[in-house]
């Protein structure tokens, strides 16, 4: 106990440490939150999801936040509706089974870029008799733009862009930079717009919902991707998935090399040269080329590539480390005085071999987790990620493949690296701090 | 009698100094050494051999692009058009278990993967099943060697840069233990926990996308340069990126490790013992701290060498580099089993053979060791 404070001290005299440590924590915390505010199976569902889930999306949507580094604000997109009370929805009743609703929303448009789409949906129950609606536009200087009328059956989209006659009234190539622009200067008119929608039903239990969506150039905190997912959603799920892959793998490899090089230094004789053996197997059997053949053949599923990265990386050099320092714990006293009393091989091996190691273990355990967390990033990269788990590499990846880069959509690529630059080297300075303590051939230099 | 007594007791002795003499001792450890390491070699490459195969769902994949393949050309083909589809069928037939015997197919996947050990063993890697070289060859051989020379421009300019550059940074940073610079690569050093290829993303983003100065990847423009030194300039403007990103990634713990490895020589009793001989600081580091050193600098230096031959997996793919690295990963995306053992199995005997040597070159390079004990 003593000896861990004293070993506290000494990390807390590596400031580089202590932030690798922060961020660790930060890590940790975000990946609890991600898990219990968006569980599991409604990630996967959300992920998984098309146009069903995302159509409230634009797709190649940067950030708010460029707008902070960017001479021109862009768009932001929303979506509003009646169902959770974002458009106010006032139902009159009228004569004969009518009634009448009034929906209203006024928003700010105070950016210097054109939306690039507005589209309405509606949903409606009726039986015969389908509902009917108008829709207006009130420009910031009063004027009243008389979009459409429609009649909307049990779903029913609209699209701005796409109403030819709406192009034809508005004598304009394209409808949407039409609405937001002075009529007389062709320019784009910053200010209060309301939209106002009116829908009528010709039946008793006759019902209608809408929805409002503008797809600007920018979206949400982290943006979307080709397929209009919001990147809130990888980018979160992606800490507990990173953590968990190089926690697992780094500790799992880190424990079974000790164990197995105990073992084999404590029995020596055949099992010791059968270990050293399969260790030079090993280090002939191409590991990447292995991984990907594993991925490519039998499963891309995130647990058998993490079995997989654990059995090829037991039987390393680090053994050989290991069994340097257990053959001379082996031929300590306190080893000895346990041997006379009579203890079991495997009470020497757990209970006495194996303890001695921890202080030795716990850095290039911290040290090899980075090496796991990019190995997933790296065969997701080339597209051997878990089909299903949302991931940072899954994200870089998605990137690459819609030529993110070459197009400039930089913060789908930076988003995600910038995450696991941030998880490898908080775990790598830290690591590297531990490693300074702990070894002892380290010590002064 | 006196003779006939003393005969056998000479013979023994004889023996006995023969077996304990340096030749023989030599002779038992090659022998071992050699038979051992064979082993190695075999038992990893029946390894992958089998891991290649998938335990035969490989064939089973490969079974099903031969009848697609087949039934598709003759459903095309307009000379087979007159044909009833009885026939059709027995023809598409006839042409599956030809081609299935074409590809040895007919014979049991045990008995298969044992000769595929065999011939590659002696390093007859034979045809590739999909894969073709860019001058029409399916011969594996010919395959890899094509691709040899993008690797190696690759991976020995950044890695015999890295390797050379960060020694020599190393031992003048450890005759200036704790200066400016040291403390800078020491804090820098954890920077390489970062793998090559992610820096790679970086590096295409600011040099590539940002600033439009050099190419996005690939090894040479398309079409390429017809004048040779327009082409060489080409080819090293594309070597920049990967080579940089390679170098960058390793260099700080590189440079790290070294210094630290010579800090630990140069705190020896020995050296100490020199410094108050008075010896030339020149030469205390050169006979001093270089000379015992040497086996780990040539150990790294020979298996820098030997991972030339690998490539860069992730690099290669992310800077479309037509090298070894990317094409094994095409290879294993295609199936193509003989190109992954191909490689594999050049791997395996260059590291088996360098780690042959090094024992040797390990008593040549330091007094203190002796083969064979």
């Amino acid at each position: 106990m003593n000896s861990l404070k004293t070993s506290f001290q000494k990390l807390m005299m590596y400031p580089s440490a202590l932030v690798g440590l922060a961020a660790i924590l930060l890590l940790v915390i975000v990946s609890i939150y991600t898990m219990i505010a968006i569980p599991y199976p409604e990630a996967i569902r959300l992920w998984r999801g098309g146009e069903e889930v995302w159509y409230r999306n634009p797709k190649f949507a940067a950030p708010v936040w460029v707008n902070f580094f960017s001479s021109k604000k862009y768009s932001e997109s929303f979506a509003v509706g009646t169902a959770d009370g974002g458009i106010s929805k006032i139902a009159t009743p009228g004569k004969n089974d009518v009634t009448t609703y009034n929906m209203t929303y006024e928003f700010d448009f105070d950016y210097d870029v054109y939306p690039q789409d507005m589209i309405l949906y509606f949903d409606s129950t009726f039986k015969e008799k389908q509902p009917f609606v108008s829709v207006e536009l009130i420009t910031p200087d009063e004027r009243t733009i008389r979009i459409s009328n429609f009649a909307v059956g049990n779903s029913f989209t609209y699209r701005f862009s796409q109403d030819a006659k709406l192009r034809t009234k508005l004598r304009a190539e394209e409808v949407i930079p039409a609405l937001f622009s002075d009529p007389a200067t062709g320019n784009l008119m910053k200010g209060k717009y309301k939209l106002i929608v009116i829908g009528t039903t010709f039946e008793p239990d006759s019902t209608m919902d809408m929805e409002f969506v503008s797809h600007g150039q920018v979206y949400g905190l982290a943006g979307t991707d080709h397929a209009r997912r919001d990147l809130t959603l990888p980018l979160l799920w992606g800490a507990p998935v990173a953590l968990a892959f190089g926690l697992i793998a780094a500790i799992g490899t880190s424990l079974l090399t000790m164990i197995i090089a105990a073992v084999g230094t404590w029995y020596s004789g055949w099992v010791d040269e059968l270990i050293q053996r399969i260790t030079e197997v090993n280090l002939v059997l191409p590991f990447f080329a292995l991984l990907i053949m594993i991925g490519t053949f039998y499963s891309r599923s995130i647990w058998v590539i993490l079995s997989a990265t654990i059995l090829l990386s037991i039987f390393t050099g680090a053994i050989l480390g290991y069994r340097a320092v257990f053959l001379q714990v082996k031929e300590s006293m306190y080893v000895e005085a346990a041997k006379a009393y009579g203890a079991s091989n495997w009470r020497i091996i757990f209970m006495y071999l194996i303890p001695r190691m921890i202080p030795l273990l716990i850095p290039g355990l911290v040290q090899a987790v980075p090496a796991f967390v990019f190995l997933e990033a790296s065969l997701a990269v080339i597209g051997l990620g878990d089909p299903v788990l949302p991931t940072w590499g899954k994200i870089i990846q998605d990137a690459q493949a819609n030529g993110a880069l070459y197009k400039g959509y930089y913060y789908w690529v930076l988003e995600p690296a910038i995450l696991l630059m941030i998880t490898g080297l908080a775990f790598a300075v830290l690591g590297f701090a531990l490693d300074r303590i702990f070894n002892p051939r380290l010590r002064d230099v | 009698m006196s003779l006939t007594a003393q005969a056998p007791s000479e013979k023994i002795t004889f023996r006995k100094r023969f077996a304990n003499s340096g030749f023989a001792r030599m002779l038992r450890y090659v022998l071992v050494r050699v038979s051992t390491l064979f082993i190695t070699v075999v038992v990893g490459i029946y390894l992958t051999i089998l891991i290649a195969n998938m335990g035969g769902f490989v064939d089973q994949i490969i079974r099903g692009e031969i009848r697609d393949g087949i039934t598709q050309s003759i459903a095309a083909n307009p000379a087979y058009q007159q044909l009833d589809t009885d026939q059709r069928k027995t023809l598409i037939e006839e042409r599956i278990a030809l081609e299935e015997k074409r590809r040895g197919l007919d014979t049991p996947i045990a008995v298969r993967n044992f000769k595929f050990l065999t011939s590659a063993l002696q390093l007859d890697l034979g045809r590739a099943f999909n894969m073709t070289s860019d001058s029409g060859s399916k011969q594996v051989k010919l395959i890899l060697l094509e691709r040899l020379p993008a690797t190696l421009l690759l991976m020995g300019t950044s890695q015999l840069f890295l390797f050379f550059s960060s020694l020599f940074i190393a031992l003048n940073l450890s005759r200036h233990y704790g200066s400016f610079w040291d403390k800078v690569i020491i804090a820098l050093s954890p920077s390489s926990a970062v793998p090559p290829w992610f820096y790679g993303i970086f590096m295409i983003l600011i040099f590539a996308s940002g600033l439009k100065a050099l190419p996005f990847g690939g090894m040479v423009d398309s079409p390429p340069p017809a004048n040779t030194i327009d082409y060489a300039a080409n080819v090293m403007k594309h070597l920049v990126l990967p080579g940089f990103s390679l170098v960058i990634s390793s260099f700080f713990l590189s440079v790290y490790n070294y210094r630290t490895f010579f800090l630990i020589y140069s705190s020896e009793d020995y050296v100490d013992m020199a410094r108050a001989k008075g010896l030339h600081a020149k030469d205390i580091e050169r006979r001093y701290i270089l000379r015992p050193t040497l086996p780990n600098i040539i150990t790294n230096f020979s298996l820098l060498i030997i991972n030339l031959w690998t490539g860069a997996l992730f690099t290669e793919t992310v800077f479309l580099w037509p090298g070894l690295g990317r094409t094994a990963f095409q290879a294993i995306g295609l199936y193509d089993t003989p190109i992954i053992v191909g490689s594999a199995v050049i791997y395996a005997y260059l590291l088996a053979i360098t780690v042959f040597l090094l024992n040797f070159i390990y008593a040549l390079v330091d007094p203190r060791v002796k083969i064979g004990e």
